[in-house]
């Protein structure tokens, strides 16, 4: 069972402005029998002032496809046609106190039969350039259209990455294995294997100078201080030797119980700037000349 | 909800599990905890119990020994283990038959293991739900580990021919399953004098508890476990025994014996109440499904122009429960792939709704179903924008045609 909340219910009990409309000068028809809901909605618009005097609609659907439509009418009645189309889809599943993820798609088709309306009356041609695939990600609610455009797109070639760009996967992670699937099927058309090991770094080891090496472990030093010296503490660096990263904690860090966890954040740090495995070494000396060989 | 008492017709989903089972149960889990494996008083007296409750189940679909019954956590793991194991004990074999309207069980793990590289046929249906025998027979080869076809459709409880697609399969050396968990309890089986080799049944389907199911395994047939561990059911599932559930399905399992004549007389009767009631007062609808050939107790009607979701919150507000095969119940876009393998059109098909019942239905529930339906279908029907006055707008001038298909 759908959790629907209260509103929903009210909207498709007692639905308002159902029926057809004799008079109607804007009517918007979007959705199919084969998808399992469509919508027929019907304005009488005053002409010149494009105001919206009446709205009624007839669905063919489920209870928050007719909710949906019920909750669209009601809010554009007495709005101008600019202001209707203003009218998002998700202000449609707000009214209703929201909506589940599956059946976002009724809100959205309500929106769409706005537009298809407005284009009727205004005797524009209304295209859709709508395309629904099956429910992925079930926490932000992308489909696989959506993500597959998105993979082709932009060359995707991890479930990380998807995510990063959709939201889809983000959540649960439940979905990954339908992600992984979706990945597979896109790469394949551009002739690459998906490898679900992650993308290699960009910044291969032993590429960077010695110069722009210790720049970046400098800006990454630099990175960490404000919030150490927020805490009375401070970090310095010391000294890099090879893989090894020599640093001083300072004030109220020296000591601290979450040193080892301060300076294990500001490692993983370290590696991801400089694309290879470092050790960062809290040293007390200042003087690297004291330091171990 | 309304004021009324509910009325449950959604037997096919799950059922009431039977007090006297869930009596019998709780001990299970209070003084008698011991685990029917150890050496002491404490399992001793557990595992004598698990037998008997073994029997119970035993005689209920009529197998030959008790050891053939190899208890799960229900159907879905016995469907599984059964497709699984005629895989692994046939590894130069790689073709499956099945159907397009099985359960998801049976379905969902095929379409798995076609992307794994295994070659499954899929038998199509007609109109009705009826499978071509030829069409199977021409698939019998030595290159097929296992067919797996139900015994009776959850949706529309259209009976497969299984006693002889298992005899066909038997006679080109061929393992034979059957997914009958809809079945079990409600007609009569009798696998000493079956041909059937694997039979998955589910507790909660027949007034029992969840998470308990069995697959029969015929004496002699090859098998390789899905789970290995302990030695639990004869080391072919290993896990510590789901001791109340096994209880809880044997007394299940005795009350459906006792209960099978009027399970196919009484139930029988209420479920052609409900389908003539509805049809005569609702227009453009129709039952799916062999109509003269399924279960005792389920009545799947497809109702145009109308759909599916709207009608279950519309019965659940006066308190019936139903379930419907449309696409938006489910979260997909896609009605019920049984309706679709029937080709039953989609104005049709996101208006199904399938009552199920069960013994415990009375003849004042029906009539208040059938007094009910009419008025919900005629209120969605005034909604709908592919109905007028009287009926579907069927001219083409006025009909609704939508900017996108």
């Amino acid at each position: 069972m759908w959790d629907y909340s209260e509103t929903v219910k009210e909207h498709f009990y007692n639905p308002r402005n159902a029926g057809p409309m004799a008079d109607a000068n804007a009517i918007g028809e979007v959705g199919s029998i084969s998808c399992g809901d469509a919508l027929r909605l019907m304005l009488k618009v005053e002409p010149e002032s494009e105001k919206i005097l009446d709205a009624s609609f007839q669905t063919f659907g489920c209870g928050s496809a007719i909710a949906s439509s019920s909750a669209l009418t009601e809010m554009i009645k007495g709005k101008t046609l600019t202001e209707a189309l203003d009218v998002s889809n998700q202000d449609i599943a707000d009214f209703l106190g929201g909506l589940p993820p599956e059946k976002m798609h009724c809100s959205v088709m309500g929106r769409e039969a706005l537009q298809s309306a407005v284009a009727n009356f205004r005797g524009e041609e209304w295209k859709d350039d709508h395309e629904e695939g099956a429910l992925i990600c079930k926490c932000f609610a992308i489909d696989s259209v959506m993500i597959e455009d998105t993979i082709r797109a932009n060359n995707l070639c991890s479930v990380e990455q998807v995510t990063n760009y959709t939201k889809a996967g983000g959540g649960c992670s439940s979905c990954h294995e339908g992600i992984e699937e979706l990945l597979a099927k896109v790469m394949a058309e551009r002739g690459e294997t998906f490898s679900p090991a992650p993308p290699p770094p960009k910044t291969k080891p032993g590429k960077l100078s010695t110069l722009e090496r210790i720049r970046r472990i400098e800006q990454v030093i630099e990175k960490a201080r404000p919030n150490l010296i927020r805490d009375h503490g401070d970090i310095e660096l010391v000294d890099v030797d090879g893989k090894t990263i020599y640093v001083s904690m300072k004030g109220a860090c020296s000591g601290c119980q979450m040193e080892a966890l301060t300076l294990g954040g500001i490692q993983q740090q370290m590696i991801e700037a400089l694309g290879e495995i470092v050790k960062v070494v809290p040293v007390k000396a200042v003087a690297p000349t004291k330091l171990p060989a | 909800m309304s004021a009324l008492p509910p009325i449950y017709l959604d037997n096919n989903a799950t059922t009431r599990c039977a007090p006297e089972a869930v009596a019998a149960m709780l001990p299970y889990f209070t003084e008698q905890f011991g685990n029917p494996s150890s050496m002491h008083s404490f399992g001793a007296k557990v595992g004598h119990e698990v037998k008997a409750a073994r029997a119970s189940l035993q005689k209920l679909i009529g197998a030959e020994y008790d050891s053939e019954i190899v208890y799960t956590a229900g159907g879905t793991e016995a469907d599984n283990t059964a497709i699984l194991s005629a895989l692994k004990a046939s590894p130069d074999r790689k073709e499956i038959i099945t159907t397009t309207v099985e359960h998801h069980a049976v379905l969902h793990l095929c379409d798995q293991l076609e992307k794994d590289g295994y070659i499954i046929h899929k038998l199509k249906v007609d109109g009705k739900g009826r499978l071509s025998l030829d069409e199977y027979r021409k698939l019998l080869t030595d290159k097929v580990a296992v067919v797996s076809v139900m015994w009776a459709n959850n949706e529309t409880g259209t009976f497969f021919p299984v006693e002889e697609m298992a005899r066909m399969a038997r006679d080109a050396n061929v393992l034979f399953h059957t997914d009958a968990v809809q079945a079990v309890g409600k007609v009569e089986i009798n696998m000493a004098e079956s041909a059937i080799d694997m039979l998955s049944l589910s507790g909660h389907k027949l007034h029992g508890p969840k998470g308990i199911g069995a697959l029969y395994l015929r004496r002699g047939s090859r098998f390789r476990p899905l789970l290995r561990g302990g030695g639990q059911e004869r080391g072919r599932r290993a896990g510590t025994e789901n001791v109340p559930a096994i209880i809880g399905l044997g007394i299940a399992a005795q009350i459906a014996r006792e209960h099978m004549a009027f399970e196919n007389t009484q139930v029988r009767a209420l479920r052609d109440k409900l389908q003539a009631g509805i049809l005569a007062a609702v227009p453009n609808a129709f039952a799916t499904g062999d109509v003269d050939n399924r279960l005792p107790n389920t009545l799947n009607i497809a109702f145009e122009y109308v759909e599916g979701e709207a009608i279950l919150m519309l019965l659940n507000k006066q308190g019936i429960a139903a379930s419907s095969g449309s696409a938006c119940t489910s979260g997909s876009l896609e009605p019920s792939h049984v309706m679709r393998a029937m080709g039953i059109p989609y104005t049709a098909a996101h208006g199904t709704i399938r009552f199920s019942l069960s013994r415990e239905n009375t003849e004042d529930e029906i009539d208040r179903v059938i007094a009910a339906v009419p008025p919900i279908i005629a209120q969605l029907r005034k909604l709908s924008p592919y109905w007028g006055e009287n009926g579907p707008i069927t001219d083409p001038e006025k009909a609704f045609a939508p900017t996108y298909a």
